[in-house]
Formats: structure tokens, sequence, C-alpha cells
């Protein structure tokens, strides 16, 4: 649907340079990064907004790099919403209609229809001012999906909600890609949101695309230690590789495979890591015993960092476990991870 | 305590100083003419055509600042590009060239001795004492005002708005008519007035360019060098008078406006 061919952007202080996407049709495809990396600037170039130096867009064959925004049928959704002040809420929802060749029937019927689905029939003759944050990004989409776009892009649509309405408002995305069948590219700095609502996504930093591919695979197979890093994987390390070993500085980690010799890294996961208070019956192949440094609450479970050695370990535990357990800071500790759970690269 | 008390009358009396140093001169001019001087001032014929010219000249001046102005100030509210800064000193300039000296720019390029001055005769158009050389000067002090304050009023506007307008099938037109300009029409009106109430008070530049036909500051200028203070005192009340209202007018009528909206 959207092929992304070399693409190089140049504006301001971004640099964005041999940009490569293949987005599916219907696809739910998130761009993610941290801030800064150029996400919203590539977003503005597929919609014809920014200035393109070099490389090619295409969008369900036809190559769009030179057309201008309003020929494209690229929506676009920002992070602020961008209503316009000076229109109610159902003439901002109604802005894009007058411009394409659509029956009146028709765009009443669309418009009814968006209403009744985002529920925001009672707040259409309202000035978008006097609307909560979750109601603008209501109208915003709207806005947007009334048009049909081939594509939909949103720019971080949930960074801006409560923490409540980001639940709320993942559901109805995943409700509203499903009803209008749209192509969706959607750009977050967290990963864990691009988790929850998408099929195929792209890691961005500093101007290139690190990696892309099936969602489960960036967080599963990262390529790169920034990868890596973005995705979660607490545990990091430079490892030195040798036979079905892999050694950071003087501890031995069992792969459980040989996977050439070498230097690398070697990734795990903290809810793959298991904390112990003895030592366990199990068939985890590595364990080492450490003392823990610091438990840092993150609400619902705690982060304990475990030092073995001068190497440092993180580790999610449930709050009853870390009761039960009686850790903290300076007690011995055994932890236990599978071969398996071991992520090299 | 002391300290703050301190702190607090010495602004009041600076204040205080600064309300009184502008209003007293100006409420004194405005109080010292008879009622019978006014009326027979504004029966003389000179008197009321001269206001008449100054305020149509600058509204003139105005509207023309606003066509060419507001390209320019909408570019220099979104592009970047080199020379930017240069451009906006250039818009400065007139702001700050003493005014005599305005007049005399003006007339240096539009003589008969400067090919664009011969164009000009060619043309038929004549700057030297006349009302297209009252309005060009007028222009040329007034322009720098509206565009700041337009630009202003583009800047406050978010570029996401225009982006998502086209996006959703706006053209650049249709995008600026819907969508910037609603918003941006009263930092635009507020650059209006100004440049119209600059042109008005225009005199330094005008009084070179052409002292006939004789707008009114260049009356009140005579009336004072020929018969004194007390002949050029009801002129002025009038134009001030008659200023101040047309823009107390305007600031009503836009508020009205901004409630019904």
């Amino acid at each position: 649907m959207i092929k992304i061919e070399n693409l190089h952007i140049q504006l301001g202080g971004f640099d964005l340079h041999d940009i490569n996407l293949h987005v599916a049709e219907n696809d739910f495809f998130m761009l993610m990064g941290p801030s800064g990396a150029g996400k919203t600037i590539l977003l503005e170039a597929i919609a014809g907004l920014v200035p393109v130096k070099s490389g090619r867009i295409k969008v369900a064959g036809q190559d769009i790099t030179r057309l201008p925004p309003e020929k494209r049928g690229i929506s676009i959704v920002y992070q602020d919403y961008a209503l316009f002040p000076h229109l109610t809420v159902a003439n901002n929802i109604r802005y894009g209609l007058r411009f394409q060749k659509i029956e009146k029937n028709e765009r009443d019927q669309r418009l009814h229809q968006l209403l009744a689905s985002l529920n925001l029939q009672h707040l259409a003759n309202r000035s978008p001012e006097t609307l909560s944050g979750g109601e603008q990004q209501r109208v915003a989409m709207a806005r947007a999906l009334i048009v049909k776009p081939r594509v939909l892009l949103l720019d971080e649509p949930l960074s801006a909600l409560d923490p409540s309405l980001r639940e709320e408002f993942r559901l109805l995305l995943k409700q509203l890609q499903q009803q209008t069948m749209a192509t969706i590219l959607m750009v977050t700095h967290d990963f864990a949101e691009a988790l929850a609502l998408g099929h195929r996504g792209a890691i961005i930093n500093s101007g290139k695309i690190e990696q892309s591919g099936r969602m489960e695979e960036l967080f599963q197979r990262p390529q790169s230690t920034m990868v890596a890093n973005f995705v979660g994987m607490k545990n990091l390390f430079a490892v030195t590789i040798s036979g079905e070993d892999a050694w950071v500085e003087n501890l031995q980690i069992q792969l459980g495979h040989s996977r050439g010799d070498g230097q690398g890294f070697i990734a795990i996961r903290p809810e793959d890591i298991v904390l112990s208070t003895g030592q366990l019956q199990s068939s985890m192949r590595n364990c080492f015993q450490g003392r823990i440094k610091q438990v840092i609450s993150q609400g619902f479970y705690y982060e304990v960092h475990v030092n073995v050695d001068t190497i440092s370990f993180c580790a999610l535990v449930t709050k009853g476990a870390l009761l039960e357990m009686e850790l903290g800071e300076g007690e011995d500790v055994y932890l236990f991870f599978k071969s398996t759970a071991i992520h090299t690269f | 305590m002391r300290h703050k008390d301190f702190f607090f009358w010495g602004t009041f009396a600076c204040a205080v100083t600064v309300i009184a140093f502008i209003t007293l001169p100006l409420v004194q001019m405005l109080a010292a003419p008879s009622l019978e001087v006014l009326v027979e001032t504004i029966l003389d014929k000179d008197v009321l055509n001269s206001i008449v010219l100054s305020l149509s000249a600058a509204a003139l001046a105005a509207l023309i600042s606003f066509i060419l102005g507001t390209p320019l100030a909408y570019l220099l509210a979104r592009r970047e590009f080199r020379g930017k800064r240069l451009v906006e000193g250039i818009i400065d300039l007139p702001i700050i060239i003493p005014h005599p000296v305005v007049g005399i720019a003006i007339l240096s390029v539009t003589g008969r001795n400067h090919w664009f001055g011969q164009l000009l005769t060619d043309l038929g158009i004549r700057i030297m004492g006349s009302v297209t050389g009252i309005v060009t000067v007028m222009v040329f002090v007034a322009i720098p005002f509206y565009i700041k304050a337009a630009k202003e009023g583009f800047d406050a506007i978010s570029p996401r708005l225009e982006n998502v307008s086209r996006s959703l099938g706006a053209s650049m037109f249709s995008t600026f008519f819907r969508i910037t300009f609603p918003l941006a029409w009263r930092s635009m009106l507020a650059g209006i007035i100004m440049a119209c109430a600059r042109a008005i008070s225009e005199f330094g530049a005008i009084v070179i360019v052409a002292y006939h036909p004789m707008i009114a500051p260049v009356m009140i200028y005579e009336r004072f060098e020929s018969y004194g203070l007390k002949y050029s005192q009801p002129v002025a009340v009038w134009l001030i008078s008659i200023c101040l209202i047309l823009f107390l007018l305007l600031r009503i009528l836009t508020s009205r406006q901004k409630k019904s909206a």
C-alpha cells in the first residue's frame, strides 16, 4: 500500500536518510522511536507537508512524491489535535467534505455515522476550545476519517491523554481500524502502546530506520542495542561468545546452543528473570547468586536490581512476591533464567 | 516591609508622572478652544478639506499596505529563508529613518532626473505636490506597522491547522481563506488601524513632498507659523477627536463580532 524508497528529508535540524518502508494495505503500522528521532517529519513527508530531497513515496502503486497534499488522500491527526478553533465541532468534522464530490445525502450520512460511532452527537455545536482532551481527540479522528482517506497518519495520538482515557481510546482505535479498513500509520515513542495496537512496525533513530518488521519480532529479536533498549530489554550485555557459552566479563552464561564464536550482545527481558531466596530445583540453566542493589517501585510491580559480581541484572517482581520473599536492598538473592530467554545478536 | 513600600511608591510615582506627562498637554489642548471657535473652525472649508484629505489618504495608504503587505507578512511568518533577517531589517527602515529624510528620498527617485521619475511622468503620474505623493509617503511610513501586526497574527496560528486543512483536500488558497484569514483577521485589522494612525500623524515627509494639497498636520503647522498657537489649536482638536472616534468605533465593532463568533 505505502512504499517508501530511499527517502531523504533535510529540514531544519532533521536529516532523515535511507528511509525504506513498506506498509501493507489495511495494516496498523507503528513508527516508533525516541523523541526527536524525526518521526513526525516522516509523517509530514508522507502527507506531502514537508519537502523531500530525494527518494520516492508510493501509495497503491502511484508515485505521490511530487503530489500536493490535497491530492494525496492522506489524512493526518496531530498530537495536539489541531482542531480549527473558529469552527464548531460539526463544522470541523465536515470540513474536508466540501472539497470532494459527494452528494449531500452521503455527506450528512457520513457525519451522523461518525458523530454516533465516536459518541460526539451531544457536542456537535460546541466550540473545540470547550472540549476535554479525549473529546478533542475524537473530533480530530472524525474529521480525518470523514473523507475516507486511503491512509490515516496518527502522530502520537495517545500521549496527550490521561492514562484512564488511553485504554478507552486504544479500543476505539482498534475498532475504527476494523470498521474503516484504512491503512493506519501511527507514530509513538511508547513501545508498550505500539505492541498493544500494531501488527507491524519500524523503529527510527537519529534519522534512519533501525529495524522494521512484525511487532513480536521487534520485541523478541532486536537487531541492535538501540532497538533492544527501546523495546525494554533491560538486561543488555556485550559478550564474548565461545561454544555454547557467552561471557560477560568473568560471568559465564549458558546459551544452550552454539552460535558462532566472537563478540556480540545478549539481552534478557527483566520479566524472564526469576528471583529466589534459596536454590531452586529447576531446569533453568543459568543460576547466579547476587546482592540486591536497589528496589524501584513501578506501580503494580517492582524493578529489582541485582549485582552479580560487577554485573547488574534487572528483574521484575510483583508486590506480593517481593513481600513474601522479604526482598530488600542489601539482601542476598538467587536469580535464574532459561537459556531460551536469552536473545543474542 | 519598608523596602517593599519604598519599591511600591517608587513605581507608583513613576507611573503617575508618565500618565500625567502624556495626558496633561493633550487635555489642555482639547480644553483650550471654546465651543464657538470649534464650530467656526469646522465650518471653514479649508479646515474640513484638510481633515477629509488626511483621513481618506491615510485610509487608502492603509488599504494599500493591507493588499501589498499581507502576502509578505505571511511569507515572513511561515518560511525560513536565507536573508530573512535582512528583509525584516529593510521593513523596519521606515520606522527609524528621520521623516524629512523619507520625503527627500522619495523625491529623489520620483524626480525628473531619475529614470523612474521619468517613467512616472511619462505615465502621467505626479508625486510632487499631489494626493498620489501624499499617499505614497503614507504607505512608506505606515506599511511596516501593518506587516509587523499581521505577521504576529500569522505567527500565532499553528501551521498544523493549515497542514490538516490541506491534507483534507483544501488547496493553499482555500486553506488561506477558510482557516488562516478567519483566525488572523483581528490582527490584520489591528495592523490596519495602526498603519492608518501612523499615516495620519505623518508630517515631516509629507511637508517636503506635498505642501499642497494640504493635509491637516500641515495646516496645523501653517496656522501655527502664521497666526500662532490659538489658531492652530482648534484644527488639532478636530483632527484628533475625529481620529479617536473613528478608532473607537472600529474597536467596538470588532469586539462585538468577537462575542457573536
